[in-house]
């Protein structure tokens, strides 16, 4: 595709920080018409001349990582679906984006759906899936109608279905639906996305068996984020050369990054990985409202661990370097917040929205969760006390690893990892005397005339 | 109270049940067409589900009471959901709330007692980049300010009184 080497701003290969690939910046991409004008399906086109192995290959090669939390690479999921199986295949798209801090998919939704089914298309022809399941999150109302929209205008023209084999000369074709959630966090997570399209309660399942064995109607399915198909095309048009050589070569392409919180221009930005966090914030966002100081900043979504805002010289955004920064890329939603934040609300507000997601199958994330936010609300109303402090810590320890699936590590994470790095700032919050954590009711029930003080005594 | 689908509607479930190999796999689809019809998903509209689609009812109830976005009460003409997570919080997200709960004198999970306005504290709808914002039924407002807010309220109970006068 001509139109991903070239930006409006006269950026060519080479010129890396201006690439766009997953958002380019044409107008009305969002039309078929548009979209084909700009070489649209393509890449596809060349996907069904080659065999599926060969399309697993160029992927993997491409070094493409998934984008939704994990970094996976895409080509090696793509490669543990089972060969010979009589069994249908699946590939699930997952467009739940519930991470408090990300809002990057609804763009692709939005802005260039085409590349999207394109991406799917050659994905169905790699891995031998017939049908495609867009699952959209329920409160995304707008973009579920312009996804369905993109996706009526691309049976039309016989981009997707039977007509397909007609349209492409070859044997291959695909059913692609989109799936509306009903407003479900724990739905991203990719088992529970499979028990959600099965109109089931969307509760994780046990893994092992891993989806590629055991996936939707118990049938072999890859499930991918939105954005990690979306630049499928691209690599089967220009190569996974091209591809590998964009951003950190452990992590190439670009990543739409959403950031949010206290920055001037907050919003999405298509950059190449290991972009400099600073670079992002101060250069693309426009720095912090009031030129104040950044207190801390969590860089890929709610669930990831914090940054002191002292401590981001250098950081560049991609998986490897952020894990040896000790945080993770997660959906690449930074969050940014300044001097007079109150870290004690947000950390509250954030285990609060674990509290309310946790789907109850695990006791340690359906009770810890709920335990740690209440130690935090006694912080916040002045009445905690510095052993608060470990027992959040604890708490979080005995969630983390100890759940069916990664909600559990999701909520631990933010609550060690704050209060291990901002030690200094909560201990300001609580007293130093150590209280017992809850009044004693049995006393009170008792009427015991004896106040606390004098029974330690 | 009875439910029955209308026709239209039991057209489009159909046409969902037809995505995939089983029915029950169509339920959320219902759902989300009786309560456009219904306005809410009361037991007998979980009863009509189950029957259509041939499932047990409970397992249409399981699905209900998982997803939030199914209303088990009925909910104002305008539902309002206010989203209060990070990083709308960290952009005056309470704020809003507060001036949302003020003017129409509820609290959260509450109606106006002329069942116009319903009021629920949400999490992340993804719209960080345009924080802090509130959805309407199904739209979005973002980059709100609490006079942008007033304004919103102000113009919503405009359209109900003109409606009333035709």
């Amino acid at each position: 595709m001509v139109f991903l080497l070239k930006s409006p701003f006269g950026g060519f290969r080479g010129f890396l920080s201006m690439e766009k690939i997953v958002l380019p910046e044409i107008k009305h991409l969002h039309l078929i018409d548009v979209y084909l004008a700009n070489g649209g399906f393509n890449a596809a086109r060349k996907a069904f001349s080659q065999s599926p192995d060969d399309i697993i290959d160029q992927v993997k090669k491409s070094g493409l990582r998934g984008r939704g939390g994990a970094a996976f690479s895409a080509g090696l999921k793509w490669s543990f679906m089972p060969k010979t199986t009589t069994k249908p295949k699946y590939l699930c798209v997952n467009g739940d984006e519930s991470e408090p801090g990300s809002f990057k998919d609804r763009q692709i939704f939005e802005f260039n759906p085409h590349q999207l089914i394109e991406g799917i298309l050659i994905t169905c022809y790699a891995i031998g899936a017939k049908t495609c399941y867009i699952y959209i999150r329920g409160e995304y109302h707008k973009w579920i109608r312009l996804m369905e929209n993109a996706l009526a205008d691309a049976y039309r023209h016989g981009f997707a279905g039977e007509q397909m084999k007609e349209k492409f000369n070859t044997d291959f074709s695909c059913e692609i639906y989109v799936h509306k959630g009903a407003g479900a966090y724990i739905c991203g997570e990719e088992s529970s996305l499979m028990n959600s399209i099965e109109g089931k309660r969307g509760y994780p399942r046990v893994k092992p068996p891993f989806p590629a064995q055991y996936g939707l109607w118990g049938c072999p399915t890859t499930v991918n984020n939105v954005e990690t198909i979306a630049n499928v095309p691209p690599i089967i048009s220009n190569g996974w050369n091209w591809f590998a050589k964009i951003g950190e070569p452990k992590h190439p392409g670009t990543i739409l990054f959403g950031i949010s919180g206290h920055v001037n221009k907050p919003g999405v930005y298509e950059l190449p990985s290991g972009t400099l966090l600073t670079d992002l914030i101060y250069n693309y966002a426009g720095g912090v409202p009031g030129n104040k100081k950044i207190l801390c900043v969590i860089p890929g979504g709610s669930s990831m661990p914090p940054l002191r805002g002292d401590q981001l010289e250098g950081i560049k955004m991609d998986a490897e370097s952020l894990k040896a920064a000790g945080s993770a890329i997660g959906t690449g939603g930074v969050m940014v917040m300044d001097e007079d934040t109150d870290l004690v609300k947000v950390l509250a507000r954030i285990t609060k929205f674990y509290y309310h997601e946790s789907c109850g199958q695990c006791t340690p994330c359906r009770e810890g969760t709920g335990w740690m936010l209440k130690i935090l609300n006694r912080i916040l109303r002045g009445e905690g006390s510095v052993n608060d402090l470990d027992l959040l810590i604890s708490v979080a320890n005995n969630i983390e690893g100890n759940t069916i699936c990664a909600l559990g590590d999701a909520a631990a994470w933010p609550v060690k990892f704050m209060i291990e790095r901002f030690r200094d700032y909560f201990e300001e919050r609580v007293s130093k005397e150590i209280k017992l954590p809850v009044a004693n009711k049995v006393h009170s029930m008792r009427k015991t005339e004896f106040p606390l003080a004098e029974i330690k005594n | 109270m009875d439910f029955k689908f209308t026709r239209e509607n039991l057209d489009k479930i159909n046409d969902a049940i037809k995505r995939y190999p089983d029915k029950q796999a169509a339920v959320m689809h219902a759902l989300w067409i009786a309560q456009a019809q219904n306005g809410w998903i009361s037991n007998e509209v979980m009863q009509e589900i189950a029957k259509v689609l041939e499932i047990n009812p409970e397992d249409v109830l399981g699905v209900v009471t998982f997803y939030t976005m199914y209303h088990q009460e009925p909910v104002g003409k305008y539902h309002l959901q206010v989203c209060t997570n990070v990083s709308c919080m960290l952009r005056g997200a309470y704020d809003i709330y507060e001036t949302v709960k003020k003017s129409l004198g509820i609290e959260n999970m509450q109606v106006t007692a002329d069942k116009k306005f319903s009021l629920e504290e949400v999490e992340c709808m993804g719209s960080c980049g345009s924080a802090p914002m509130i959805a309407v039924n199904e739209d979005y407002y973002e980059n709100l300010t609490v006079e942008k807010i007033e304004e919103i309220l102000k113009s919503l109970t405009l359209t109900l009184s003109k409606e009333e006068g035709v």
